[in-house]
């Protein structure tokens, strides 16, 4: 017990140690914790512990993260991205493969190696790559378009490449390879069975995923919601993707797949916001894990004494995938800098080139001593990879920049409305909004109100809205405004002030309960506040005037003054507001009140002259004697 | 008989001493329509296809109003942009109104003298209603000269509200039942209760 919390508070600490100084040296988290397991592998050698086995647990966060972005991802647009998936992706991976292939066999090896070798570096690192690219939010850029076709596709390409791999056995290494299959899951299941019945078992899972995702998941959250317990939705989240992942598993499929299909099955649902919310930190603290195991991994000794040997070979390696990468990205279209960021980013080898190495090793496809060196090349590349970044960042990109042919960025949820609420205030605001033409996110968190807003087929999503993380899953750091539309005082307070706090430029419309609550607002830092039943009061107002037989365009300019004068003497007011003390306890407050609703009264109804009534300013007539005055003037400007 | 329908527009009617009474003198004639403008439209958001079918609907539009600075009340202006599109009212394909009349009933604060050269309005009434005739000939509308009342500050003293109101009751009626001679209005600067342009019934 006591090793497991020892392990686990190394973990955390080096991460809160080395990710701060790496952000603001500009590297990004990854290599921060890169560095973090570099310093640490002489504290866990010394502790023995089992950095591989570590590393397989944590790569899981590469499963939450492909369902996060699942999520993120409707099947919509999956489908638009089809070409890029498939050609691009397929390219990719088939190019490097033959080329890594045929170096491997000028330097040497046998081709059955050769090819193994190939097919280990063609895949690249989709932990380190997304994780970066959704730091720089260029995930729905062009190039990160492209990225991620390419990675989602070499994730798929792991599942034939297992396969493939015992083909390639070399007899003389066969005899230390016993436990082949156990190791790539559970292969054991499918195991004498027929060609076309493992297809069956795999078309049928991921049957039950896009179904279960479809009709089961929504009255399972449902039914949660209403609880109410914040760590059960947690809970049952993180069993949704644990689920799927192992469903994959056992039929043979990869499990990062399977929760990526789980995540666009549910990127339409309500709890979309939620879930990410839910899910996202366990992802970062995976994955933080499964960099920091990558870096302590790292063979010092044996990378000392062949230092140039595995540096040529790693910068070969990153030299071979940017050269294919370019040369793809100008194929399909890939813009401008955008080629770079694709071609440089893609450069390492990734995570399931650790995995593919130790099943070769265990098939006897490839020995002890050359899968050593090989898992450095794959460690250093992706050590390399933040540091290609920063030369994309300052060679290549400002290149790009004030000289015209930039285009615009293809990220398509900037600028968005969050619109927190959406009850019989909220909604028409939403309505409105989106007649208007405008990207609106609508977070609410009562369960079955939901469930009728998407029969309209408005787009809503399930959480409390006053939560930070929920905010944050639901764009506010790309939000340009969020309306405030919640009808519980305190948290439309709250909100208002972290929002102020937190994100100064989103602009926010706040929704107020009563006058003093406008004067809470304005002091928590909003600064368009609008009272939520002021204007339908004044409204039913006028209508009461127009039936009391007032010509209506009367009652409409009665109706806008004493809109006028409200404001006005809520202005006045506001010094005297003491937010410490109930209102009809201030005497000061309670005075002034009196005096200006006399005053109001008085004007409204107009004094003993026949123009006294301020409505009236618009249409006051000369009177006969300025008419008199100016008949005068005019003879006098005549003779 | 004409289908003529009258448009009232007055943004200060409970200070209105001769428009309220000109206006419940139209809203009482039978068989031609009455339109509050400002009652039908207190925020200014007017109907335009319910405008245009109003304006199909008839043959004679006549504007009642008060010289407002020299022009109409802000929202006879208002429904002027709106409601005379391109394309209904005027341009391509816009002959709706073709061979409709368009009649003003104006009043003026200003003494009938102070509208010309040497008076202190300088010009004659017409000069200030010219926007209006040019619109009408715009439209294919045929403009007949305004019903007039000057000197309206002093008109209730000098007990002049009564014979206009009769004389626009008159002229309605006469209007609705084709006794208005168009031709001889044509002829005049402005109309007053005191020569209106109709024919007997006999004649009609």
């Amino acid at each position: 017990m006591s090793d497991f919390l020892l392990l686990t508070f190394v973990f955390l600490a080096a991460g809160a140690v080395a990710v701060p100084i790496a952000s603001r040296l500009g590297f990004g988290s990854v290599l921060g914790y890169l560095m973090a397991g570099i310093l640490l592998s002489p504290l866990l050698d010394a502790l023995g512990v089992d950095v591989i086995s570590i590393q397989h647990f944590a790569e899981f966060g590469v499963v939450l993260m492909l369902f996060l972005i699942g999520l993120e991802l409707e099947p919509r647009l999956l489908w638009s991205m089809r070409r890029r998936l498939l050609g691009l992706g397929g390219l990719q991976v088939v190019v490097t493969i033959l080329i890594v292939t045929g170096v491997a066999v000028a330097l040497g090896q046998r081709w059955q190696v050769a090819l193994a070798i190939g097919m280990v570096l063609a895949l690249s690192s989709t932990a380190i790559v997304l994780q970066t690219l959704n730091e720089r939010g260029s995930l729905k850029s062009d190039g990160g378009e492209a990225s991620f076709s390419v990675l989602l596709f070499q994730d798929i390409a792991v599942i034939p490449m297992l396969a493939l791999l015992p083909l390639l056995a070399v007899p003389g290494l066969h005899e230390t390879a016993a436990a082949d299959g156990s190791h790539s899951g559970g292969f054991g299941l499918m195991e004498g069975l027929a060609g076309w019945q493992q297809a069956l078992i795999t078309a049928g899972a991921i049957g039950v995923v896009v179904s279960l995702g479809s009709y089961l998941v929504r009255p399972v959250f449902r039914y949660i919601a209403l609880a109410n317990l914040r760590e059960l939705f947690t809970a049952v989240a993180l069993a949704l993707v644990v689920g799927t992942a192992l469903l994959m598993t056992v039929v043979g499929l990869s499990p990062a797949l399977g929760s990526f299909l789980a995540g666009v099955v549910l990127a339409n649902s309500e709890y979309r916001h939620e879930l990410e919310s839910s899910i996202d930190p366990f992802k970062g603290l995976l994955l933080g894990v499964f960099f920091i195991t990558v870096g302590a991994a790292i063979n010092f000794e044996l990378l000392f004494a062949e230092f140039e040997t595995i540096m040529a070979l790693t910068l070969g390696l990153i030299l071979i995938k940017v050269a294919v990468l370019y040369g793809l990205a100008l194929i399909f279209g890939v813009r401008n800098q955008h080629r770079w960021l694709f071609a440089l980013g893609l450069a390492q080898a990734g995570e399931f080139g650790f995995v593919l190495l130790s099943f070769a090793v265990a098939s006897g496809v490839l020995g002890a001593g050359l899968s050593e060196r090989l898992l450095l090349v794959v460690a250093i590349s992706m050590l390399l990879t933040p540091l290609l970044f920063i030369v994309y960042d300052r060679a290549i990109r400002p290149r790009h920049l004030g000289t015209g042919q930039r285009e615009p960025d293809a990220i398509d949820e900037r600028g968005t409305v969050i619109v927190a609420g959406s009850g019989r205030f909220g909604g028409i605001i939403n309505r409105l909004l989106i007649g208007a033409g405008y990207k609106t996110v609508v977070l609410d968190y009562h369960a079955e109100h939901l469930e009728r807003l998407r029969a309209f087929g408005i787009k809503v999503f399930f959480g409390d809205a006053t939560r930070p993380d929920l905010l944050h899953a639901a764009g506010i750091d790309e939000a340009s405004m969020l309306v405030i539309a919640i009808d519980d005082r305190d948290k439309i307070t709250n909100l208002v002030r972290w929002t102020v706090e937190n994100h100064p430029d989103v602009y926010i419309v706040a929704r107020a309960l009563d006058r003093s609550h406008v004067y809470e607002l304005w002091a928590a830092g909003a600064r368009d506040i609008i009272r939520d039943t002021f204007d339908s009061s004044i409204r039913a107002g006028r209508s009461a005037l127009e039936a009391l037989g007032m010509h209506p365009y009367d009652a409409e300019l009665q109706a806008r003054q004493f809109a006028r004068d409200d404001k006005a003497s809520m202005r006045e007011l506001a010094d005297l507001y003491d937010p410490n003390m109930p209102v009809h306890l201030n005497r000061a407050y309670v005075e002034r009140t009196r005096e200006i609703l006399a005053e109001q009264e008085k004007a409204m109804r107009g004094g003993p002259q026949m123009f006294g009534d301020r409505n009236d300013r618009a249409w006051e007539r000369p009177t006969q004697a300025d008419v008199e005055t100016v008949e005068a003037e005019s003879k006098a400007a005549a003779e | 008989m004409a289908r003529l329908l009258v448009y009232y527009a007055h943004p200060g009617q409970r200070h209105s001493r001769l428009n309220r009474v000109l206006a419940g003198v139209a809203r009482e004639i039978a068989e031609i329509n009455f339109v509050d403008l400002y009652a039908e439209y207190p925020r200014h958001d007017i109907d335009i296809d319910r405008e245009q079918s109003r304006l199909v609907d008839h043959d004679v539009l006549l504007f009642q109003f008060p010289m407002f600075w020299y022009s109409t009340p802000s929202l006879v202006k208002e429904w002027i942009d709106l409601v005379l599109e391109h394309g209904f009212a005027y341009g391509k394909g816009g002959d709706a109104l073709y061979g409709k009349r368009l009649m003003l009933a104006v009043s003026a604060g200003a003494p009938e003298e102070a509208y010309a050269p040497d008076g202190y309005q300088k010009y004659p009434l017409r000069r200030f209603l010219l926007p209006l005739e040019q619109t009408a000939v715009l439209c294919h509308l045929a403009f007949t000269p305004p019903y007039t009342l000057y000197g309206s500050l002093r008109a209730g003293d000098e007990s002049r509200i009564d014979p206009h109101a009769e004389g626009y009751r008159r002229l309605l009626e006469a209007v609705r039942d084709d006794r208005f001679d168009f031709d001889a209005a044509a002829e005049m600067d402005v109309i007053t209760c005191d020569a209106l342009p109709i024919r007997n019934a006999a004649m009609a």
